[in-house]
């Protein structure tokens, strides 16, 4: 790296405000992704004007910048593929204004999501996006990666619940697009900004919508002796016109994988679980757990539990959302995959699944957002052997491939990023890719902001190749 | 009226790409095209993406301006087309080309008329939650293309928040897509959203995905009158605050059910207004929600109980006559437009806690020149407020001018904005259609530069340079 460039980045932030050496960058060359790639420096922001000023220097020495918030990501949204800078928001996590009555908040891109949700509670209302990474993640990182979670079955992943953003464009414009009230005139470049993966430009603030939490809340867990009798029974909760706050499915391995890790009293022998929450006004509620328990029951539910307090409602919770935490506990490396299908589709696709890990030889859990046919298998592998490498992303690839037959797309909130970017022109013609990318380059003209993401290299387009995904431990590119 | 002919080579290069019975040029036909006054030299009706992607590659390279349409019942809305030479019909793609009731998706060409969508996913106890104004002859082209919103919003969301992906053409001639089929998707830019609302000038919409949904059990109204639209809106914080989730929340204004009664009224809803339930001389909050028996109880008692606090002067509620009474909030954009000779709407956007101040703004703007007016608000914060002058002549222009502008300079400073969808055509070019220049304008040229390098699409209608 320069050394004037750091010189520079040091004197505008102050020297702790920037990492250097290759032991401090080598805890920011990883995210929630088995991708690497290490920057060349780490900056900390505390101001939209430190913002600012390091996108000048980006420009002045011609250096690659990439935002970064908590690192949660799971497709390598915020990592330095070509190196550069990295800048980490974490530093400017402050909660501008809470609007109680317009039910509003304005926050800068660091604050960690469960933050606001925590504190606004007291006034009955959250944050409504809960990535199973929330206790981490950041409202920034959300919205450049449009994150869903359990609960957007019912109420929406982040591009419906931001009002207005404050950004910073890699030329140095600072734009403001959006506006709290709604509906502000002109293209809705919000829908363009939220979800464009850091690629258009750096969050410096949002203004989120604020929603109601619910009268009621009921927690069940539908216990399956099969597979299919679960699978079945979120394609009738849906077809009968069920909406359920959230609908998830983990299967026998997972579930075993996370008792182990959470003791949240699951079940051990069973083939899979439903953990299905309804909620609203309390007469509502009631009608609805008890439809929702009787289709259970239809499709051969061994048992359907009731959480009877906040405690055991809490407890399953943790148990979904700390899955990815507890079967690491098992395996060296996984590769979670982000596939989505048509729900009518969700029998047939983790059957063709448990076949592809029987092919390759590898443990596949599956643990997801079944309401919504967003698939996330977990492919168990070691890392240190090349061999596995290169089974492990053959076998995703054909899940991959078969959720595209199957009508679906490749990714639902995990991001395209540096993971997926092979497998855009699966779902995209170089046409569509064309226009995506003549966007990017009308915002980001020199490709200098997170560069290589999201879309594949012209070279070679039309075809995949297999990238070997990187050794971990290795010295990255 | 003004348009000009095309030259035999440019009729003919059409009459090959659509065939030559699809190719409108005599007068009769083209002035049912007519947007502001001005007339296309040509009306064609592509039968397919293919056949609308050669068109306006065709257009694009002869720099001929199209305007992309479908039921033509939304085109007065913004400015007048500076160009106009071409009107490119879409009613011909009208094939709901997927419905899934299993999965709740469904993907039609842009040509489809809502109605016919309303019918199909009736059958599967499904809809889609879009009762947007000319709903009896809107497409989904349209509808989209003008952003137009419904009273389901309050619940629903907007069309951004159900739309799953999109076909369309760019300026250049390109069929291209963003999006896909499935409810959860970020592979790619949203692409899609940005077409919601631009009136055609970033593509020719071909192609539609969205997400149905499952029709809500039993439907019932509320109606609350209140003395004084502060009242009304009391009781919209109080909802706010409660547990309820009603699926519509409109406060209508005095004079809303002298509107609702008109004959022009039965032109767009034919089911009669229930009557009584909403007065000439009182401001309203109508309010619909859905659920189980004992849930529609908790609303009635509720709401009730609300509307007491915030001293209503009544309340009604209404079960079987509710769709027909709903009609009209629906078509309150229409029914307003047909009340005047010069209907001028001013479409007011604030922080919900501010409705009160900008109504009043309003309220006083309108009255200080003389102008008769009606307004209906949603509950989250946009407020149709629907001018009637009794003539377009002059002096009417002048006064609904300053009145307009008083609002939109009254709403900037309550931090929101107000834009002027519908006016007469003569008097847009004194109007701030699209409101004060706003400063993200730049951005928005960037994205139009990406689209339609050759300003082609719809050229003027959305501001100046977009």
């Amino acid at each position: 790296m320069d050394s004037q460039l750091l010189h520079d980045l040091k004197s505008l932030l102050g020297s702790e405000a920037v990492l250097h050496r290759p032991e401090e960058l080598m805890l920011y060359e990883y995210d929630g992704s088995v991708e690497v790639a290490r920057p060349n420096c780490v900056v900390f922001p505390r101001t939209t004007a430190d913002v600012l000023a390091i996108v000048k220097l980006a420009n002045q020495y011609q250096t690659p910048l990439v935002g970064r918030g908590a690192g949660t990501g799971l497709s390598g949204g915020a990592l330095a593929r070509k190196g550069g800078i990295l800048a980490v928001f974490s530093r400017m996590n402050r909660i501008l204004e809470i609007d109680i009555e317009n039910q509003r908040a304005t926050v800068q891109p660091g604050v960690v999501n469960a933050d606001l949700s925590a504190a606004v509670a007291h006034a009955g209302l959250h944050f409504a996006p809960d990535p199973s990474s929330q206790k981490a993640c950041t409202i920034g990182g959300n919205v450049s990666e449009n994150s869903g979670g359990p609960h957007t079955l019912a109420y929406g992943v982040t591009t419906n619940h931001v009002l207005s953003l404050e950004a910073v464009l890699p030329t140095g414009e600072l734009i403001r697009i959006g506006s709290s009230a709604l509906d502000s005139p002109g293209y809705d470049l919000l829908g363009l900004f939220v979800g464009s993966e850091g690629t258009l430009a750096l969050i410096t603030e949002i203004t989120v919508k604020l929603t109601r939490l619910p009268e009621a809340v009921k927690t069940l867990l539908a216990i399956f002796d099969t597979l299919d009798d679960a699978t079945e029974t979120v394609v009738d909760i849906t077809a009968r016109g069920i909406t359920p706050a959230a609908c998830e499915m983990l299967d026998g391995w997972t579930l075993r994988a996370v008792e182990a890790y959470v003791h949240a009293g699951f079940p051990l022998d069973c083939a899979a679980v439903l953990l299905l929450e309804v909620d609203g006004v309390a007469e509502a509620v009631q009608q609805h757990a008890e439809e929702v328990a009787d289709i259970c029951r239809a499709h051969r539910a061994r048992e359907v539990r009731v959480a009877r307090d906040a405690r055991e409602r809490d407890l399953l919770w943790k148990g979904r959302k700390n899955a990815f935490g507890a079967v690491g506990r098992l395996s060296p490396t996984y590769y979670v995959q982000d596939g989505v299908i048509p729900r009518t589709k969700l029998p047939a696709t983790l059957r063709r699944i448990n076949e592809i890990g029987v092919k390759y030889g590898f443990q596949i859990g599956n643990i997801f957002h079944a309401g919504d046919g967003n698939l996330h298998p977990l492919i168990l592998f070691d890392a240190r052997d090349e061999a596995q490498f290169r089974g492990v992303v053959a076998a995703a690839d054909e899940i991959i491939q078969f959720c595209i037959e199957m009508g679906g797309s490749i990714t639902g909130e995990h991001g395209v990023g540096m993971e997926k970017d092979r497998l855009m022109p699966l779902l995209f013609s170089e046409a569509d890719l064309d226009v995506m990318r003549d966007l990017r380059a009308a915002f980001n003209p020199q490709g200098l902001l997170n560069p290589d993401k999201i879309f594949p290299s012209k070279k070679g387009c039309g075809e995949i190749h297999v990238r070997p995904l990187p050794l971990a431990g290795a010295p990255s590119a | 009226m003004t348009s000009s002919a095309f030259s035999p080579s440019v009729t003919s290069r059409l009459s090959e790409i659509v065939g030559a019975t699809n190719v409108a040029s005599d007068f009769a036909q083209l002035a049912t095209y007519e947007i502001d006054r001005k007339l296309p030299a040509a009306a064609v009706r592509p039968g397919s993406s293919e056949e609308v992607a050669e068109i306006v590659k065709f257009a694009a390279a002869e720099r001929l301006a199209l305007v992309a349409t479908g039921a033509r019942t939304k085109l007065g809305i913004g400015c007048a087309p500076t160009r106009y030479d071409l009107a490119l019909d879409m009613t011909r793609l009208n094939k709901v080309i997927a419905h899934d009731p299993g999965d709740l998706t469904l993907s039609v060409e842009a040509g489809v008329p809502l109605a016919k969508l309303v019918q199909i996913l009736a059958e599967h106890r499904q809809f889609l939650p879009l009762p947007v104004p000319f709903a009896n002859r809107t497409t989904i082209g349209g509808l989209i293309a003008s952003g137009v919103d419904s009273p389901l919003r309050q619940f629903y969301g907007t069309a951004r928040d159900f739309l799953l992906g999109m076909e369309y053409v760019t300026g250049e001639g390109v069929a291209t897509k963003s999006g896909g089929r499935v409810v959860k998707n970020v592979t790619g830019y949203d692409i899609h959203k940005l077409m919601i609302g631009a009136l055609g000038t970033l593509g020719v919409i071909t192609r539609v995905n969205f997400k149905t949904f499952p029709m809500p059990l039993a439907t019932r109204g509320f109606i609350a009158r209140f003395a004084i639209a502060e009242n009304a809106l009391d009781m919209r914080h109080r909802i706010a605050r409660s547990a309820l989730t009603p699926l519509t929340m409109e406060i209508l204004s005095p004079r809303v059910a002298e509107l609702f009664g008109s004959d022009a009224a039965t032109r767009y809803e034919r089911a009669p207004m229930p009557g009584d339930v909403i007065s000439n001389t009182e401001w309203a909050l109508t309010t619909g929600y859905a659920g189980n028996e004992q849930v529609l109880d908790r609303y009635a008692n509720e709401l009730k109980r609300l509307a007491r606090e915030s001293s209503a002067t009544g309340v009604t509620i209404l079960s079987e006559n509710l769709p027909p009474a709903w009609a009209r909030k629906r078509e309150f954009i229409p029914i307003a437009l047909a009340s005047s000779p010069a209907t001028t709407i001013v479409k007011i956007s604030v922080l919900p806690v501010r409705m009160k101040e900008a109504i009043a703004v309003a309220q006083k703007a309108a009255e200080l020149n003389d102008l008769r007016w009606a307004a209906m608000a949603r509950g989250l914060g946009i407020i149709y407020f629907a001018i009637l002058p009794s003539d377009h002549t002059e002096q009417w222009r002048q006064r609904v001018t300053t009145a307009a502008s008083a609002i939109q300079e009254a709403c900037a400073k309550l931090a929101g904005h107000a834009t002027i969808p519908w006016a007469p055509a003569e008097w847009k070019t004194t109007l701030q259609i699209w409101g004060p220049s706003r400063p993200d304008a730049a951005q928005m040229q960037k994205v139009k530069s990406v689209f339609d390098p050759q300003h082609i699409l719809s050229p003027g209608r959305f501001a100046p340079n977009l």
